[in-house]
């Protein structure tokens, strides 16, 4: 079946079953890596993207449901030569090990920091919590998520949970 | 100064003036099995590794432009070694890093490095890299010298690529290189390039980075060649099972199946689609499953490891004369099963095209995988080759291999296309080799002066190495028809070591023994995870040297200080105890407390310090870890920056580990089957903040620090707690209801 | 069924640590009243209410979102300035049976003591001495945003005229010990009734409607009697599992309100929570009322939309061959919520998803409130009330989705 999606502000036309997740049609139909598979289950985050600015898991988003809607992956946010902010932030921050999460957490502090400028620590946690790092990058993607909200970017210096 | 050959690792780390029998055996097919080169050295005298392969253009080529390609036989895991032997080459060759390829594992183009494994990425390929660059700048050097008739140490390079004389003449790399042959042996003990540092040492930014924060084509995952199809494998829900009859007849019906390949109880479907893959396989396992192997003894798993058949190793004996102890200490300390949990299930794509099958993998060893899908698919060798592509992080042997078996029979049956064959996420959760559950039984004892006077130490443990070195090490080669014979598995010899790594005390210990027994059989499939015995071991005797501490009433920084010969161990201690600020920290009350831990990974590699802050909460054994702070010691750092990203990243796993997991079985099967099922941290879960300091050795061979943090880490959370609470708790995970249940109301 | 259980290893835990665990700096162990306190502290799901989100445990600081607005949870730690740190056992008596406060204010009745009224002295006072004991914690409350005139709580007094009855529990003769045990622990302070039973204008609980099911926080608690909607009848062993572990695997896993009470009830003594199902299983002993179908075409042919993204979204885990099925998620002909005749549970979930109920580990569903649009819900929503259930399709569908949406954000 025909379907219409926009992405990264341009329309595209794929051909796919319209039950088809969209983070298949991203990486098979549009060539996009950005968005990962990582569990298809909706419990890692590695394929984040945003919808009409929220953030959701293109692998439980049926590309039916997607039309009409606007939907932004991490190339949408910039290029290796000309990175948008939060990419530029996590660049500074060298906050990847493997990398494989780090597409996911950009989207996910994309859909995080429009809806909250300035966030707690606290909001940031939660705002990051669905998505996994097994690498044990978090430090960094703080970082690089302070930065990217203009916040000072050592960690508060009460330090500890997400109360703190 | 004169480049140091490579410390040999044959010889003892573990001799101490005059005090110890060390008993082990010396073996160098150890390496074989896990970090080390795959094959016998032919130059032993030469560093790194240049024993096993000693001609330069293995490692370098100057092309007649002058472009440099350096090629190197590890594969970047996502810990940076890209970065860093592009820095290391580019230190000595003096060129821009930015101008340098680097080419990775890779059975038709790059040197045979064995695995990339067990941190020996920088002592082995980036101290063969460093000395091949100092050999090929020797011999563009030489060359230039002798084109123009100048002496060679007049002869200086200019930083981009050319050679300079002193009347201004200058020539490139290229041109000279074109007069060159570069198929001869390096040589040893060649000086270093001295002068400014450009590269070496510097945290230069990592090379992948970029690309992998705006979607760039960074992972084997994404991979797209043309006329590619889709797999996926069909399995039953763990390791140890096996599904019964399948509706083949139904899925072969869907459109857009292109085959369903079966071989033995092997089975995969491949289709035109992803998601048509995706729902056949959804399709084909509606079957039901039986359990194909022994029951897992769920009932105890720490009494079935020690009591099964083991073979028994003194690993260390202590035999001087020691004071009368004064207090012991006696613990049992036990490990559950751990996964390695990759957030990118294994993937790998094949293509059997002519008779020779290329598979694009992101297993850490792609010669022995090649010698194993060789013999799986009854080809020549050379009828095989592996490609390195990246994956997420695998942290030791995971489904990396298995999934390039799986794609290479899938290939084999439909000649020609390219077939990608994804894991899911169950599967990787079901079916990767898990870090062995082990079990510890300890006493030591402290004399009248508060001296170590006595120390026995038994670790029975499964085998941290399942990687496979041939057909019936592969799932797969267990399935097809006929199967091969199951791979047996085999310790590996200290002084690396495998369930046993870490297992002697880096303590001064007049008397005492350390005993390994190995466990072959195992229920439950196991293989090596990041620092294998190395975790457990260190999680062990750390606990064991804060109870001895606090038996004879001392501070535990103090402690280990007064039993640390080396200097650099007593370096690394110290400045993480200052940067921590031990001395003035706050004291166990209840709730807040601090712990500290050290460790020197195989007692031949980094050295590590970790000191924590926790707050206990007392309603729901929760611990919130504070802060961390570390030090550590990785020889010359190539890139500061990649150590300290290493430890971090270890120091948050490591917590995780310790404080949260433990996979789950019934008698039949893994009952850990996602996320939800096997829960690792997550950011409300991280610390506070996690210093790392990296203590750099300008001039000592390279350590590797990918799995120096793990031990530290884990007994730093421990002793943090029984600080805290007065609770020493010995049975990891160190879980929230745990902690309840022992602090009770 | 195999559920991922985390219970048992409390009592590995327990056995592996006697011989480790040493005394820490706390005093001397807990006496048996302070034991008994702590357990009817799990029964009563003290610690829920009176923990905000991310906050030290009794607190206080949570919103309870009534009807009049917004009442918030006291601390309940010892604290002298904030906290109950003044209040001697009387008044903390008089606090659980009458509803009044140390300095004679009334409470409001979003502090359960209609039910907690019926809890004997003596367990009150273990509760008492179990509180006192807790960490005292500095925290202030923030003041409640109610409806004028019930900010002066005076009010109260009119209300607790109408409305209540306070008497001490009476066993029934002829049932189980056990039976009698676990009615009155579900009448005092498992205070069930607060969100299974309906409520009048006024927001009394009504006495003649006990256990007809009510609201809770944007959720639809169900009958606990023979109006139950479920599929397959509530046996004693179902309704253990379910409160104990916060999954059986023939009905639902606990969500919302119902969470958070799994988690406090897989750490209560399991003897009472036995007891609870006994009684709740005896209240709920019916035929079933619908049968569980599966009626997938023509569900799809109804709802064409819905199927798609069924097939997309949620077949993956919820279908036969998912491995959330094959290791003991409820299969969804069998999900109570689908024959609920009021849909918001259902949509709840789809919106929010499900949190492991009882640990870090266990059923976890991703909420799909940020993927999917109000008329998408409406019409998943839909096809799975054409296809798992034999009751009449639910009515009005987005606008319930938008205030599910609206429920769940408050």
């Amino acid at each position: 079946m025909s379907l219409t999606l926009n992405v990264n502000g341009a329309d595209h036309t794929v051909e796919a079953e319209p039950e088809t997740p969209l983070l298949y049609v991203l990486r098979g139909d549009l060539q996009l890596n950005g968005a990962k598979f990582g569990c298809g289950l909706g419990q890692c985050g590695a394929c984040t993207v945003t919808v009409d600015g929220k953030a959701a898991y293109s692998c439980l988003l049926p590309v039916a449901a997607a039309q009409g809607r606007k939907i932004v992956t991490v190339e949408g946010l910039g290029t290796a030569s000309a990175p948008g902010a939060i990419q530029k932030a996590f660049e500074t921050e060298q906050a990847a090990q493997c990398g494989y999460c780090i597409a996911g957490m950009i989207m996910r502090a994309k859909a995080l920091l429009d809806a909250r400028p300035t966030p707690t620590e606290a909001e940031i946690r939660a705002g990051l919590q669905p998505n996994l790092c097994r690498c044990g990058t978090h430090m960094r993607i703080l970082r690089a998520v302070r930065r990217a909200a203009g916040l000072p970017v050592e960690p508060p210096t009460a330090g500890g949970r997400a109360d703190a | 100064m004169i480049l140091a050959a490579h410390q040999d690792l044959s010889r003892r780390g573990l001799l101490q003036a005059g005090a110890l029998v060390v008993a082990f055996s010396l073996a160098p097919r150890a390496f074989a099995q896990e970090g080390g080169a795959a094959q016998k050295p032919v130059a032993p005298g030469l560093p790194g590794s240049l024993k096993t392969t000693p001609f330069l253009d293995a490692w370098i080529r100057v092309d007649a432009t002058g472009q440099i390609t350096v090629f190197t036989g590890k594969a970047e895991l996502g810990q940076g070694i890209r970065t860093a032997l592009i820095q290391v080459a580019a230190e000595e060759l003096d060129v821009p890093p930015a101008s340098l390829r680097l080419v990775t594992a890779d059975t038709g183009r790059t040197p045979n490095e064995g695995v990339t494994a067990g941190s020996h990425s920088l002592q082995d390929s980036g101290t063969a890299i460093l000395n091949a660059a100092a050999n090929v700048r020797q011999l563009l050097v030489q060359a230039a010298a002798e084109q123009w008739r100048l002496a060679p140490d007049s002869l200086a390079t200019t930083g981009d690529g050319r050679l300079k004389a002193p009347n201004g003449r200058t020539a490139g790399y290229g041109p000279l290189a074109a007069g060159l042959a570069l198929h001869v042996e390096a040589r040893a003990d060649l000086p270093r390039r001295g002068g400014a540092r450009r590269a070496l040492g510097m945290d230069l930014p990592r090379v992948d980075i970029p690309g992998k924060l705006t979607g760039g084509a960074a992972y084997v995952q994404d991979l797209r060649l043309p006329g590619m199809l889709h797999a996926r494998v069909v399995r039953g829900p763990s390791d140890g099972t096996a599904l019964d009859a399948l509706d083949l007849a139904a899925v072969q019906a869907m459109p857009g199946v292109v085959q369903v390949v079966r071989n033995g109880a092997f089975a995969a479907v491949v289709a035109e689609r992803e998601w048509t893959a995706i729902q056949a396989l959804q399709r084909l396992q509606r079957a039901t499953w039986r359990r194909a192997a022994p029951a897992i003894p769920v009932a105890d798993l720490h009494a079935a490891i020690t009591a099964s058949a083991s073979q028994d190793e003194v690993i260390f004996e202590g035999k001087s004369a020691s004071p009368p102890a004064a207090r012991t200490v006696r613990a049992r300390y036990t490990r559950p099963y751990v996964m390695h949990g990759s957030i990118g299930p294994s993937c790998a794509v094949a293509q059997f095209q002519d008779g020779l099958m290329t598979v694009w993998t992101h297993s850490q060893g792609v010669y022995p995988l090649r010698k194993a899908l060789a013999e799986l698919l009854r080809l020549p060798p050379d009828k095989v080759r592996c490609i390195h592509a990246e994956g997420a992080g695998c942290y030791g042997h995971n489904g990396a291999d298995d999934a390039a078996a799986d794609a290479a029979l899938a290939a084999m049956a439909i000649p020609g296309r390219p077939v990608r064959l994804q894991w899911m996420r169950e599967q990787e959760h079901g079916w990767e080799p898990l870090g062995a559950a082990m079990v510890v039984e300890a006493q030591a004892s402290l004399d009248a002066a508060g001296r170590i006077a006595d120390w026995r130490y038994d670790v029975w443990s499964p085998s941290h190495n399942g990687r496979p070195a041939g057909a019936g090490g592969l799932l797969a080669g267990l399935e097809v028809e006929p199967a091969f014979p199951p791979q047996v598995p085999r310790p590996i010899p200290m002084p690396e070591g495998g369930g046993d790594r870490n297992g002697v005390p880096i303590y001064q210990v007049p008397s005492g023994r350390v005993t390994s027994h190995f466990i072959a059989s195992s229920p439950v499939r196991v293989s090596a995870l990041r620092s294998l015995g190395g975790y457990f071991n260190v999680f062990s005797i750390e606990s064991l040297m804060d109870e001895l501490a606090r038996a004879g009433g001392l501070d535990p920084v103090a402690f280990r200080l007064a039993h640390l010969a080396d200097p650099r161990a007593g370096d690394v201690v110290k400045l993480c105890a200052q940067k921590f600020g031990w001395d003035t920290r706050p004291r166990g009350d209840g709730r807040r407390g601090c712990g500290f831990a050290f460790a020197r990974y195989k007692n031949l590699a980094s050295y590590c310090a970790v000191a924590l802050e926790v707050e206990v909460e007392h309603e729901t054994g929760a611990i919130a870890v504070r802060r961390v702070v570390s030090a550590v010691d990785a020889g010359e750092a190539v890139n500061p920056d990649g150590v300290r990203n290493q430890i971090e990243g270890a120091i948050v796993q490591s917590l995780s580990w310790t404080g949260i997991e433990a996979v789950a079985f019934d008698a039949a099967h893994r009952t850990s089957f996602d996320w939800s099922a096997y829960p690792i941290a997550r950011f409300r879960d991280v610390p506070g903040s996690v210093q790392v300091h990296v203590l750099d050795r300008p001039g000592q061979p390279f350590l590797g620090a990918g799995e120096a943090g793990q031990g530290p880490a884990g007994a730093a959370l421990a002793n943090a707690l029984a600080d805290a609470t007065g609770l020493r708790m010995r049975d990891l995970p160190l879980s929230p209801d745990r902690v309840k249940a022992a602090l009770g109301v | 069924m195999r559920l991922a259980l985390r219970i048992p290893a409390l009592a590995a835990a327990g056995l592996a640590l006697a011989a480790a665990a040493a005394p820490g700096p706390r005093a001397a162990a807990a006496s048996a009243q302070v034991e008994r306190g702590a357990m009817l502290a799990k029964l009563g799901d003290c610690a829920i209410c009176h923990t905000a989100d991310g906050g030290q445990p009794y607190a206080g600081g949570r919103a309870i979102p009534t009807p009049f607005g917004s009442v918030f949870a006291t601390n309940i730690t010892p604290d002298r300035q904030t906290g109950i740190g003044g209040y001697s056992q009387a008044q903390f008596e008089r606090a659980m049976h009458r509803g009044v406060r140390r300095d004679g204010a009334q409470l409001y009745p979003a502090f359960p003591y209609d039910h907690f009224s019926y809890a004997t002295d003596a367990d009150v006072d273990a509760l008492y001495a179990f509180l006192m004991t807790r960490r005292p914690v500095a925290q202030r409350t923030p003041p409640n945003r109610l409806i004028p005139p019930l900010g002066f709580r005076p009010v109260m007094l009119i209300w607790k005229a109408l409305y209540f009855r306070p008497r001490p529990f009476a066993p029934t003769p002829g049932k189980s010990e056990e039976w009698n045990r676990g009615a009155y622990l579900v009448a005092s302070f498992g205070h069930c009734g607060a969100c299974h039973t309906p409520r009048g204008a006024l927001g009394a609980e009504k006495t003649d409607k006990t256990f007809d099911g009510g609201y809770a926080e944007g959720w639809y608690a169900p009958p606990l009697n023979a109006a139950t909607p479920a599929a397959v009848p509530w046996t004693q062993e179902s309704l253990y599992a379910y409160l104990r572990t916060g999954l059986d695997a023939s009905h639902a896993a606990s969500a919302g309100p119902m969470r958070e009470v799994a988690h406090e009830l897989a750490r209560a003594p399991d003897a009472d929570v036995r007891a609870m199902a006994v009684y709740l299983a005896d209240l709920m002993k019916t035929p079933a009322r619908s049968a569980p179908v599966d009626r997938a075409d023509q569900a799809a042919a109804r709802h064409p939309l819905g199927a798609q993204l069924y097939a997309g979204a949620c077949a993956a885990c919820h279908e036969p061959g998912a491995a959330m099925m094959r290791e003991g998620r409820p299969p969804l002909p069998l999900g109570t919520p689908l024959h609920e005749d009021d849909p918001r549970d259902t949509l709840q979930i789809i919106l929010q998803g499900l949190k492991p109920p009882t640990g870090p580990s266990g059923p976890y569903m991703p909420p799909f409130a940020g993927t999917f649009t109000d008329a998408q819900v409406a019409e998943i929503a839909a096809y799975l009330r054409a296809r798992f259930s034999e009751r009449p399709a639910w009515s009005r569908l987005p606008a319930a989705v938008a205030a599910a949406r609206k429920e769940a954000a408050a």
